[in-house]
């Protein structure tokens, strides 16, 4: 092999990416170019020396002398992520926020949303340089940080971004070589309607650790039979990654196109999350081949199994840190609406049966975000967070509904009506304690 | 760079503080919670084990004179004296909460003095055990209302007035008293004076039979004509001074993320304990599978867990903002508020759901309960932290919101 023909390929890729994310109209509408511009500028300047440093190693890989990863106590953000999260919040702000209504009453994502989205380039920072993207590596924080300031904008729109962006993770993370050089070119080109993920099924009690839709082994083939709930972008995915039991084997995670035999889909539309185009996945013996197995055979083995349950931790912590964005949303609204809201002569927020409540709000928010933030963070550091995922599934469930309600409670009758957001925010909060799949971190 | 992993570093104070609640703490745990107002004179042993400990070069200070304020973080993150202190009450309240309050030297007083007094006074109180007088008859959570005063007179302060809730305040070396010097001048006018005992004046009136803590003391005193010297105000005379009561209330930015560690460390003991029995009747905690489907016991425990965490978090968030010098007035408040209400639910729950057992003296679970009560009034009730926060939140001055 030629090293350097490798390695100008990669930094070739890398720097194609970021010169969409630098082209794009979009970020110039929106006055990101200042951000984009150094998001740009670190890219290419990490690109410049992953690659110098490989060539030095006559290596390819991804250099492992990374400075050791401080072992402190830390909230700070890197740079890039603080990056990230100041463009994503503009995005959110002038785009998602004003789209969030008409999309929740159409139940379904506009058209540009994606394609705009996509200009952001969350998706190439998500994937690394070796595989074709711009990120120095692969952060669960960033990921995580990416979902909570897209909530912030609107839930229902920040899944149906989420859902290509995830079926991208599951891709970098446990896909085979051919898995990803097959799949994630055209998804980083910006073929965002590209994919989604289906692992929620439509019964009570519902465990993504015991899916009751069925891979069966025919020869060298699976047979997949089975619904799946809720599924992002359900009318136009090309690709969904499926979650099934694989008899004696235990749940896997499977590519599944949806031009194969036996794939239908059916609107779903429900009490929130409307405008992230949900639907029913049916699958009636649906065959694949053996590629189709993310991991390749590999993940029949142990391996498969890890990577499974780290998928069902990845989607806890990713509706977790949905219910931190509209939240702080929430918290954002009722704020000046409290102290606007005149009653018995002085602001509403004057009381403090209004003023705690508030309070609580703050508290709990802060609360969960330091749940999520910790799992996420136990992620990137290589230690297992199971028990902190679902911890903070727990307490989201919980605290985000009561948020909601209370967000309603605050506005009284101007909550209960449409000309306000937060009778939306109720619906969409409701489903953090519902879903426990079809995202990825 | 998010990581809200405790760092390694610090794992061996924490282990310290452990071993003594375990194994000085535990054993008396009961015998003083029946034998109110004795004392605990096993904590002497400690008091000298501690000193030594730091005299021989032991880890950094994990005691109440190490809640500084960083100014602004140089050379990167800091994980300081406050997270040391937080995580260590964290492990000794595990262990009891009325004997934490009861370690010489480590008294509210002591926090007031590092964080107040300029560098001759704390020359001079060093080693001086201090405990805190703000609440009296007629003002507790109100303390700008208070009415002890101060007068100055010829080189001497002559103090008046009557104080009570005094934790530690009769067995303290001496007692850091708020008074006010012109009680027309509102806050501005109150100030903070170490008073040692023995000082003619001061009086010890009285201990109070408490619903639990009842291993730490906690005393009414009187002031009547009593004399101390000038310089034995803690920061500056001067009314219009932010040293003054504006100072004295900064303190509670660094103590309230303390009392959250207290209440983190009594609700881990009473879940963990409960957990330990309730393996025994063949509940186990597992983190898979709906919520829904687990018994109730089970899912009790998760829900409670997934709390407590939250206010271990919001504590060491709190902690960490004070040790890198990032003011931290509603994230100190949040996280009492928030560790202190759960670690009372969670103890009144474990009770509940160990049934006669939890309830029984033969085992602490009771006691925890009773204990965990006093963590969401003292520094500040729940109610007292939510108009913080809420103040914080809604831009609200005192005035207004009120």
């Amino acid at each position: 092999m030629d090293n350097e023909k490798i390695l100008n390929e990669m930094m070739g890729s890398s720097l194609r990416v970021l010169n969409r994310i630098a082209d794009s109209p979009f970020v110039e509408r929106l006055g990101l170019e200042d951000r984009a511009q150094k998001l740009v500028y670190e890219g290419a300047k990490r690109a410049a020396e992953t690659a110098a440093r490989a060539a030095k190693r006559f290596s390819p890989q991804r250099a492992e002398d990374r400075p050791r990863r401080s072992k402190k106590f830390d909230l700070s953000l890197t740079e890039e992520q603080q990056l990230m999260r100041d463009t994503l919040r503009r995005f959110a702000d002038d785009v998602m926020q004003p789209g969030a209504r008409g999309a929740d009453d159409r139940s379904s994502t506009p058209d540009g949303f994606l394609a705009a989205f996509s200009e952001l380039g969350a998706i190439a920072m998500s994937v690394p340089e070796v595989l074709g993207g711009a990120a120095e590596r692969v952060s669960a924080v960033s990921q995580m940080l990416i979902v909570e300031d897209l909530a912030r904008g609107d839930m229902g729109l920040a899944y149906a971004a989420v859902s290509p962006l995830s079926f991208v993770n599951a891709l970098v993370h446990w896909g085979s070589d051919a898995q990803q050089s097959r799949l994630l070119p055209s998804l980083l080109e910006g073929e965002t309607n590209a994919a989604t993920v289906a692992v929620v099924e439509p019964h009570p009690l519902f465990d993504p650790g015991a899916p009751r839709t069925r891979a069966k082994r025919r020869g060298s083939d699976y047979e997949l039979s089975g619904e799946k709930s809720m599924v992002a972008l359900a009318d136009r995915a090309q690709w969904f990654l499926v979650a099934a039991e694989v008899p004696k084997v235990g749940p896997r995670f499977f590519l599944v196109e949806r031009d194969a035999e036996g794939v239908e889909t059916l609107d779903e539309p429900a009490m929130g999350l409307r405008s992230a185009s949900l639907g029913r996945l049916k699958l009636n013996k649906v065959r694949v081949g053996p590629d189709a197995l993310l991991g390749g055979e590999a993940a029949l083995k142990a391996e498969g199994k890890l990577a499974y349950d780290d998928g069902i931790n990845r989607a806890r912590i990713g509706w977790s840190a949905m219910a931190l964005g509209t939240s702080q949303a929430l918290l954002d609204y009722v704020i000046p609406y409290c102290n606007e809201r005149l009653a018995f002569g002085e602001p509403i927020s004057h009381r403090q049966a209004v003023a705690f409540m508030v309070a609580d709000i703050g508290i709990e928010l802060e609360s969960m975000r330091m749940l999520v933030y910790r799992a996420a963070g136990r992620i990137d550091a290589g230690l297992d967070c199971g028990r902190e995922a679902y911890l903070a599934r727990t307490l989201c469930s919980e605290k985000a509904m009561e948020i909601g309600t209370n967000g309603v409670q605050l506005l009284g009758g101007a909550g209960f009506i449409k000309d306000h957001p937060v009778e939306l925010w109720y619906r969409q909060l409701r489903s953090v304690g519902v879903m426990d799949g079809n995202l990825l971190l | 760079m998010i990581y809200l992993e405790v760092p390694k570093n610090l794992k061996l104070v924490v282990n310290q503080a452990h071993q003594v609640a375990k194994h000085i703490f535990r054993p008396i745990s009961r015998k003083y919670d029946r034998a109110e107002h004795d004392y605990p004179k096993e904590l002497d042993m400690l008091a000298a084990l501690m000193d030594g400990l730091s005299a021989g070069g032991g880890p950094q200070g994990a005691g109440v004179d190490s809640l500084q304020r960083e100014d602004g973080a140089n050379g990167g993150v800091r994980n300081g004296g406050n997270m040391t202190t937080c995580l260590g009450l964290t492990e000794l309240c595990w262990g009891d909460v009325g004997l934490a309050l009861s370690i010489p030297r480590q008294g509210l007083g002591n926090a007031a003095i590092a964080a107040v007094a300029d560098a001759d006074q704390k020359k001079r109180f060093a080693g001086v055990w201090a405990a805190m007088a703000i609440t009296e008859p007629g003002a507790g959570s109100d303390s700008a209302n208070i009415r002890t005063t101060a007068r100055l007179d010829g080189d001497e302060w002559v103090l008046n007035g009557e104080k009570i809730y005094v934790t530690a305040g009769s067995r303290a070396d001496s007692v850091v008293v708020w008074a006010t010097l012109d009680r027309n001048l509102g806050r501005a006018a109150i100030k903070s004076f170490v008073v040692p005992h023995g000082t003619p004046g001061m009086e010890v009136v009285r201990l109070d039979k408490k619903l639990g803590i009842r291993a730490s003391d906690t005393a009414s005193i009187t002031l009547t004509d009593c004399r101390i010297p000038q310089n034995n105000l803690l920061g500056s005379s001067d009314i219009e001074a932010k040293t003054g009561f504006g100072g004295v209330m900064q303190t509670f930015d660094n103590t309230r993320p303390v009392v959250a560690g207290m209440a983190v460390g009594v609700a881990r003991a009473a879940l963990e304990h409960t957990r330990k029995l309730l393996e025994e009747e063949g509940i186990e905690v597992r983190y898979r599978g709906p919520l829904f489907a687990k018994s109730a016991a089970e899912a009790e425990l998760i829900r409670m867990e997934a709390d407590w965490e939250a206010g271990r978090l919001l504590m060491l968030k709190a902690a960490w903002m004070a040790d890198n010098g990032i003011p931290n007035s509603t994230e100190a408040s949040m996280s009492k508020a928030k560790a202190a209400r759960v670690a009372n639910r969670v103890t009144l729950r474990c009770v509940e759901l160990c049934g006669s057992v939890g309830y029984s003296e033969r085992e602490l679970l009771e006691k925890w309960a009773r204990d965990s009560k006093i963590l969401d009034i003292f520094e500040g009730t729940q109610q007292i932290q939510l108009l913080i926060v809420a103040r914080r939140l809604l831009g609200k001055r005192s005035s207004e919101l009120r």
